[in-house]
């Protein structure tokens, strides 16, 4: 009866969590997408860039969501490009995200000189063109794989979430709750990921939603130029295609929808989910 | 009659059942009053204060009237009580202090407040200056951050703001207890002066500082676990309490010029309930040095004298 | 032994730093084994900052603080993990000791894991139990919940609490009655004092309320603005106190056997800055105020035996 157990809280957690109505629906939007990605593209014989029938066909039971203006099966491309685009955002995003925290945690948190330091490396990293340094990288690999391409992303995405939570690490660290960890003789890494990151926990969440949704269009600007991975699809490409092409204009929604559909859906999903998280993490918030 | 509250019943829902923070409460401030409420931690005082102007969940209206001026105020309803709040009453809650939006600065705050109001801040300003002179804070305060202020300086101003609309009734919930004793003089000598000018009709004290309620409050009230347990003036609840409770609670104030190795203060043995699941009838029963059977049945809070209320089985039997 | 000597403490303020702020100057007191002390002064009087340099929160400008004749400010690691065994705080604003989203009895699971890692369950539990009830808690009411489920004073007996947990010789206390009810103030006035008796234990008592710290210590420490304006023995203190800041300080104090008397006070005061001379030369209300109250920093003098005074009018 005398400790929090672990276990409790969870259960606790857990029973808030699966009653957030937002969150029940972000994930269910967000589960369904995924589980298309993973078995979408084995519900297709098509390749996404081979010229599999003909131009500009509107959806049939032949080519289930139409084919473009080089006869490419859009369903395929769709399928296959929601896989990329999940990876990209997962891994792009995720590292984004997390070396941002770290760095934004430990300068707001230690101050002084590790701050400035950190703030140095901060400032390099968001000055040095990106793009710029994208096309050298890509110019000396000859074979760039979807992975390859969400690293790159990643590494050099993350320096506004490190500004973003160091500010925040900076006004939580004088609360007294930090004082009287420390005088419970916690050091310092430990307070800062047991004190001060779970209070951040939706703010964190919503670094990922931004960091995942810049992922994606990220990825979809270096697959356009051709920087992408070699013969790959994403949903970036896709619409970047379908706009180049002028699908709308000639009436080819179903080239343009899908893709962007599913950007708008998955992102919203995660904000959704952001809100409801918040209720859930915040215990103030939680409705009873 | 200013404020009239009649059988006020309200609960906080939470996983493990209502929490029965306030129990039938049934009481009048007068037009000019000023209303001391006190009572240990958690007894709820907070609680009524809340519900009179922000009952939202967790807290749940159950029953109860509740009427100003005459008028019946929706309190079970947030987006009704809109109309009321600020204009008719209006709260300094409870570290109101600490709850100021640090990057807004207090006059673009002030001025927020008003416009959601839909009152102009141009118009009223000229009244804000002069009431920041009255509580002796500076114009300057309004180009200033929440944070460039000290504890003192905040609360005058959220005393300034609370009442900038002339409200009939207004609560205020522990303004002194984190300031020091020569600002909590002067804050408190403030609120009198809001009340002599006309600024609220009538004033609401929420505090455990009993001696300042001494200080400047017209009437005093007592709760216990939720239930009230006496109202009467303040000369009577300090030096002529019926209640045992009160009783024990002006015994256990820290006197002026008593030391602890010399004479030990005593404290009011015994906790207060759990609200969760209350023990039935008088609520003090278990702590009550003279409670008797009569006392598993909940005493009505009844006028004994004009003006004074108490809610105890012995008395009534005493007095009988 | 806690000893302070010639303790100051500089914040740099303003815009780029440009400005000093000196919220304690010259500072020196000592707190031997088994007494209580209290601090007492007005908001802004830097109590605060003097507690959080005992506790090693806030850096010392210059000055030593020693514990036990070892200067804290060297202490690292272990060393300063050993320290926080047997020194401890109690924080002013119970709702910001306790971090929002989590249950509020975290604070005594991060004291087991960090102290008594070792611990079986049902001995720490008995353990917890315990410091619950010595401070007045029913651990059925309050434990398993969130912060903003608990009252004020609970959470503030909770802190207390923990710090009973640990084997404590030296609390720092910072205003911790002045957000609890009038009932459970004194008891938990006498759960210090029986702690002070029982265990030994030291105490600095900060509060800006004389007739507390009447109440509760042999000596007290009047501060104004980071100076010691008036020290020494409550009794003396508070029956012949001398300088006028001290005197203001007991007319304010809400008392039950009679009303405030119409003294104004002067709020406006507390903001300027005085660089030379008394520090409470503005709000000084003393008639024959002499020249030197102006130019001159009186010094802290000895006037009686356990009484020192920094006014000019006692200075020979
Ligand atoms: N959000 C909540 N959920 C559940 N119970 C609550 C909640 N807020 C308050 N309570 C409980 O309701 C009771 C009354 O609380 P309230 O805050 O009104 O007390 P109070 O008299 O204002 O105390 P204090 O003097 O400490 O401010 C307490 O027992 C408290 O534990
Ligand atoms: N981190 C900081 N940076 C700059 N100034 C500070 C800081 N902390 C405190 N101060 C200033 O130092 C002075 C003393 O503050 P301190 O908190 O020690 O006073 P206190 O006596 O504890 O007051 P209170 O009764 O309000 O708690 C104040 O003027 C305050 O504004
Ligand atoms: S009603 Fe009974 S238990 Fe309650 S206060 Fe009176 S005598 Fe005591
Ligand atoms: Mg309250
Ligand atoms: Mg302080």
């Amino acid at each position: 009866m005398a400790q929090e157990r672990p276990k409790e809280v969870r259960s606790e957690f857990l029973y808030f969590a699966l009653r957030n109505r937002k969150l029940r629906v972000g994930l269910g939007i967000l589960v369904f997408f995924l589980l298309f990605a993973i078995i979408g593209p084995f519900l297709t014989e098509y390749d996404p860039n081979t010229y599999a029938g003909p131009s500009a066909q509107p959806p049939s039971s032949e080519f289930w969501f139409g084919t473009t203006t080089f006869g490419q099966d859009v369903y395929s491309q769709f399928a296959h490009g929601l896989r990329s685009t999940f990876i990209v955002g997962l891994i792009g995003g995720g590292i984004g995200t997390l070396v941002g925290v770290v760095i934004g945690l430990l300068a707001g948190y230690r101050g002084g000189m590790v701050d400035e330091i950190l703030n140095m490396l901060t400032n390099i990293v968001l000055i040095i063109p990106t793009l710029s340094v994208l096309i050298i990288i890509a110019a000396y690999l000859a074979v760039r794989g979807i992975l390859t391409e969400s690293v790159f992303i990643g590494l050099t995405a993350w320096p506004w979430a490190a500004r973003a939570i160091r500010a925040q690490t900076f006004s939580l660290r004088t609360r007294e709750f930090v004082d009287l960890a420390r005088m419970s003789g916690r050091s310092s890494l430990r307070i800062v990921f047991t004190e001060i990151a779970p209070n951040m926990m939706s703010y964190l969440f919503l670094v990922f939603i931004l960091q995942f949704g810049g992922a994606i269009l990220n990825a979809a600007t270096l697959d356009f130029i051709g920087l992408g991975p070699t013969r790959g699809m994403s949903l970036g490409l896709m619409m970047n295609n379908a706009v180049l092409w002028a699908a709308l204009q000639l009436g080819m929604w179903w080239w343009l929808i899908p893709p962007g559909a599913a950007i708008a859906a998955i992102v919203g999903a995660l904000y959704v989910m952001n809100v409801g998280l918040d209720e859930v993490f915040n215990p103030k918030l939680r409705e009873m | 009659m200013s404020l009239q509250v009649e059988n006020l019943t309200v609960y906080y829902r939470t996983l493990r059942g209502d929490v029965q923070a306030l129990e039938n409460a049934t009481f009048t401030i007068a037009d000019g009053e000023i209303m001391g409420l006190a009572g240990e931690s958690g007894c709820g005082k907070t609680t009524l204060g809340h519900s009179l102007i922000y009952l939202k969940p967790p807290m749940r209206f159950i029953e109860g009237r509740v009427t100003l001026d005459n008028e019946e105020l929706p309190i079970w309803d947030m987006e009704r009580m809109n109309e009321f709040r600020f204009k008719k009453i209006s709260i300094i809650p409870q570290y109101a202090m600490n709850a100021m939006n640090p990057t807004r600065k207090i006059g673009k705050m002030t001025a927020e407040i008003l416009e959601s109001r839909k009152v102009s801040y141009k118009a009223t300003l000229p009244e804000l200056k002069r009431r920041l002179d009255l509580v002796e804070l500076s114009h300057d305060v309004l180009n200033m951050y929440p944070i460039e202020l000290s504890g003192g300086m905040k609360q005058r101003m959220v005393m300034v703001l609370s009442t900038l609309l002339n409200p009939s009734l207004l609560i205020a919930d522990e303004i002194t207890s984190a300031l020091d004793v020569s600002t909590q003089k002067a804050v408190a000598e403030m609120l009198v002066g809001f009340r002599d000018r006309g600024f609220v009709k009538s004033l609401m004290v929420i505090t455990h500082d009993i001696s300042i309620l001494y200080q400047i409050a017209d009437s005093i009230m007592i709760m216990y676990a939720g239930q009230l347990a006496e109202k009467a003036s303040t000369q009577v609840i300090i030096h002529n309490p019926r209640h045992p409770y009160t009783k024990m609670l002006i015994g256990s104030l820290p006197k002026v010029g008593v030391k602890h190795s010399k004479q030990r203060l005593a404290g009011i043995p015994g906790k207060p309930p759990l609200l969760l699941n209350p023990p039935v009838g008088c609520r003090f029963r278990e702590r009550c040095p003279v409670a008797f059977d009569k006392c598993f049945d909940v005493p009505p809070f009844i006028e004994i004298e004009p003006g004074h209320f108490v809610a105890c089985w012995k008395e009534f039997e005493s007095n009988a | 032994m806690l000893k302070l000597d010639g303790v100051s403490k500089v914040y740099r303020v303003g815009t780029f730093g440009g400005k000093e702020l000196h919220a304690v100057s010259n500072v020196s007191f000592e707190v031997p084994d088994g007494e209580v002390v209290s601090l007492i002064g007005e908001s802004g009087s830097g109590k605060t900052t003097i507690g959080r340099m005992i506790l090693r929160l806030t850096p010392i400008t210059s000055g030593t603080i020693s514990f036990n004749g070892v200067d804290i400010s060297t202490l690292q690691g272990e060393a300063l993990k050993d320290y926080y065994r047997q020194v401890q705080g109690v924080f002013q604003d119970p709702f910001s000791s306790y971090n929002p989203i989590f249950k509020a009895d975290r604070i005594f699971r991060i004291v087991r894991e960090e102290f008594f890692p070792g611990m079986k369950d049902q001995e720490w539990n008995g353990k917890l139990e315990d410091s619950l009830k010595a401070v007045g808690l029913n651990p059925a009411h309050v434990l398993n919940k969130f912060p903003h489920q608990l009252s004020g004073g609970q959470l503030q007996r909770f802190l207390i609490a923990r710090a009973l947990l640990l084997d404590i010789q030296f609390l720092v206390a910072d205003e911790i009655i002045s957000m609890l009810d009038a009932s459970t103030r004194i008891d938990v006035l006498n759960l210090l004092a029986d702690l002070k008796e029982s265990r030994g234990l030291s105490i600095l008592f900060i509060t800006h309320d004389l007739s507390l710290g009447y109440y509760i210590s042999e000596h007290a420490v009047i501060l104004y603005r980071g100076c010691v304006v008036e020290m020494g023995s409550t009794d003396r203190l508070y029956n012949t106190p001398l300088h006028p800041y001290t005197r203001m300080l007991m007319a304010a104090v809400p008392r039950l056997d009679k009303k405030w008397e119409k003294v104004e006070v002067e709020l406006r005061g507390k903001q300027s800055q005085i660089t030379t001379g008394c520090v409470y030369y503005d709000r000084c209300p003393e008639a024959e105020r002499s020249a030197d109250c102006l130019t001159h920093r009186p010094p802290l003098v000895q006037v009686e035996d356990d009484h020192f005074v920094a006014c000019s009018r006692y200075m020979e």
